[in-house]
């Protein structure tokens, strides 16, 4: 308590907290809320059959399913590029660890039709898949190569620092007490950097869940098959069935939401180790 | 001379005891790379080459088109319009945050991510709930004439909640960091409040601002998700770029489309050349105040 009045010698408390409250309140909180009190309006038993009709149900497994392989791949490979970035030292380091965030940058719609050109059958990459009988764009696959470069920054940049941070006297003492190198990497190393690559493996997901942009172009958007959930609410408002919409988007918020707070239990426990 | 050595020596320590051997340095470096080319050097490339395959002339029609430019005015409104309303607010809500101690404050910090766990989609279809015929406020705003979305308003304010959190978030841990020492010496010597703001905090937080806002600045100018579900895609009028590059790619356009979405890409790389040149400054001046600092930074 005497802390806080003492802190209270700096003045604007009110004002930056009311203008805070307020601007949040009138852009986010009320609009937000908007979901929920349509939502409460609707009839239950029409709520129920429309977030589990068999064309949502399948968006869903698209949708979770790869979000979730997206950041165990990510996991992998994000882990391995913070490691490089971190570790070595290579011609060009600079520029490749720069260019780690044009995920971020770059706007989804873009990332979605370059994705496509480059993984269509004809594109630079599609080319070369297509006769060992792999298609990406227009698939589940496609889907995933979208979710993956969209979620990669989220691993890089929670893993990369803390390897930075970590101390080489304790992988020089594994080393000396007769750890050979892989050893002390996956006893010593990965246990040490599990919470932050855990945390953004979670961050990745929770951005896939949503992603929108990057997919609809590389997905083909096939009912049941490569409709991802976030465009089953487009469809549904493009053909004005607004109670559709917002009860597929109350599925989405529950899980955002879920997801927001496994996030921060997960930020808190990393910073606790 | 002796240092020199004495270096090199540990270092031939570590690398003999702590450190992977060249081959497998050099397998991990390829592989990394041979990932990231894939991901996303080659998208960054094709961008660039789809929108020159037909010569510069093609390009230079694409983007003298004027549906082309209108989107591209819009783009430039709805980001300077959600820019600065969202640094303003970043601005308030880092003081309030991180200068006091109040009942509420972490639930405040979660509620000023919510923007981002929120699906684009889902934040583009709240306005609607708020604003469209069939919203709370449609029936009186079509009494009045008065149209936000499927116009220009409602462009401009999905694009302030998609932007929302970014200034905020890169200002609160800053200031939390800085303490409120200097301030409150300033206040105390006799300063106003205004004045210990503008010669005290800002000089202290402006390179965590600039790059809140060039990140901010990024996400107005390239959303997507949200702005299409409240635009209505009237070309010419409610399209901004992003959106105006998807009806070019829906009409098989696709040298016009990407010339569009080229200059989006240029738009992410000075993003990604300006966010490190802010690291490299904001690095260097945190060198002196990091020591004096005693409050932990938070992570």
């Amino acid at each position: 308590m005497a802390r806080s009045r003492q802190i209270r010698v700096l003045p604007g408390f009110g004002l930056s907290l009311g203008f805070t409250v307020a601007y949040l309140g009138l852009i986010v909180l009320i609009p937000l809320a908007s979901v929920f009190l349509k939502s409460a309006t609707l009839d239950w038993g029409a709520f129920w059959a429309t977030v589990t009709a068999p064309r949502v149900l399948a968006s869903y497994r698209l949708t979770f399913g790869v979000s979730f392989l997206a950041a165990l791949v990510n996991g992998v490979f994000g882990f391995l590029v913070a490691w490089v970035l971190a570790r070595y030292s290579f011609p060009g380091r600079r520029l490749v660890d720069a260019l780690v965030d044009l995920p971020f940058a770059l706007p989804t719609a873009v990332a979605g039709i370059a994705l496509t050109a480059i993984y269509a059958p004809n594109g630079w990459i599609g080319r070369l898949l297509e006769p060992l009988g792999i298609r990406v764009a227009f698939t589940p696959l496609g889907v995933g190569v979208a979710l993956v470069f969209i979620g990669l920054p989220f691993v890089v940049r929670t893993v990369q620092p803390v390897l930075e941070d970590l101390d080489a006297e304790i992988e020089e003492a594994a080393a000396s007490l007769g750890a050979d190198r892989w050893q002390t990497v996956t006893r010593v190393v990965l246990p040490t950097l599990a919470p932050s690559l855990v945390t953004g493996m979670a961050m990745a997901f929770a951005r896939a869940v949503g992603e929108y942009g990057s997919v609809v172009f590389i997905s083909g958007n096939m009912p049941m098959k490569t409709e991802i959930t976030p465009l089953l609410i487009v469809t549904k408002l493009e053909q004005f069935d607004y109670a559709g919409a917002t009860a597929i988007a109350v599925v989405m918020l529950a899980v955002s939401f879920a997801l927001l707070l496994l996030v921060n239990v997960l930020q808190s426990w990393s910073s606790r180790r | 001379m002796t240092g020199t050595v004495s270096r090199h020596a540990t270092g031939t320590v570590r690398r003999r005891g702590a450190a992977e051997p060249a081959w497998v340095r050099r397998i991990l470096i390829g592989a990394a790379l041979a990932f990231l080319a894939l991901l996303v050097f080659a998208p960054l490339a094709a961008v660039f080459h789809e929108a020159l395959r037909k010569g510069a002339g093609a390009y230079a029609a694409a983007l003298a088109d004027p549906a082309a430019r209108a989107a591209i005015r819009l783009t430039l409104l709805a980001a300077a319009i959600a820019v600065p309303l969202n640094l303003v607010f970043g601005v308030a809500a880092a003081w309030a945050i991180a200068k006091f101690r109040f009942p509420g404050r972490s639930l405040l910090l979660t509620l000023i991510d919510l923007p981002f766990a929120v699906s684009p989609v889902v934040s583009g279809l709240i306005y609607m709930l708020v604003f469209g015929a069939q919203g709370w406020f449609g029936p009186w705003l079509i009494e009045h004439g008065i149209r936000v979305v499927f116009a220009v308003p409602g462009i401009v304010l999905a694009t302030i909640f998609v932007t929302f959190p970014f200034v905020a978030r890169e200002l609160i841990p800053l200031m939390q960091a800085q303490g409120s020492e200097e301030e409150e010496s300033a206040i105390v010597l006799g300063a106003g409040g205004w004045t210990t703001f503008v010669r005290v905090t800002l000089p202290n937080i402006r390179w965590g601002l600039l790059y809140g806002v060039v990140l901010c600045n990024a996400r107005a100018m390239g959303e997507f998700g949200a702005v299409s579900v409240v635009s209505g895609h009237i070309r010419g009028l409610t399209t901004t770029m992003p959106l105006h590059v998807e009806i070019l790619y829906n009409e098989y356009n696709f040298v016009a489309a990407f010339a569009v979405a080229s200059l989006l890409a240029l738009l992410a790389l000075v993003t990604l050349v300006l966010k490190n040149l802010v690291e490299w400054h904001a690095a260097r001046a945190a060198v002196v105040p990091a020591a004096e600092s005693t409050e932990p930074a938070p992570p």
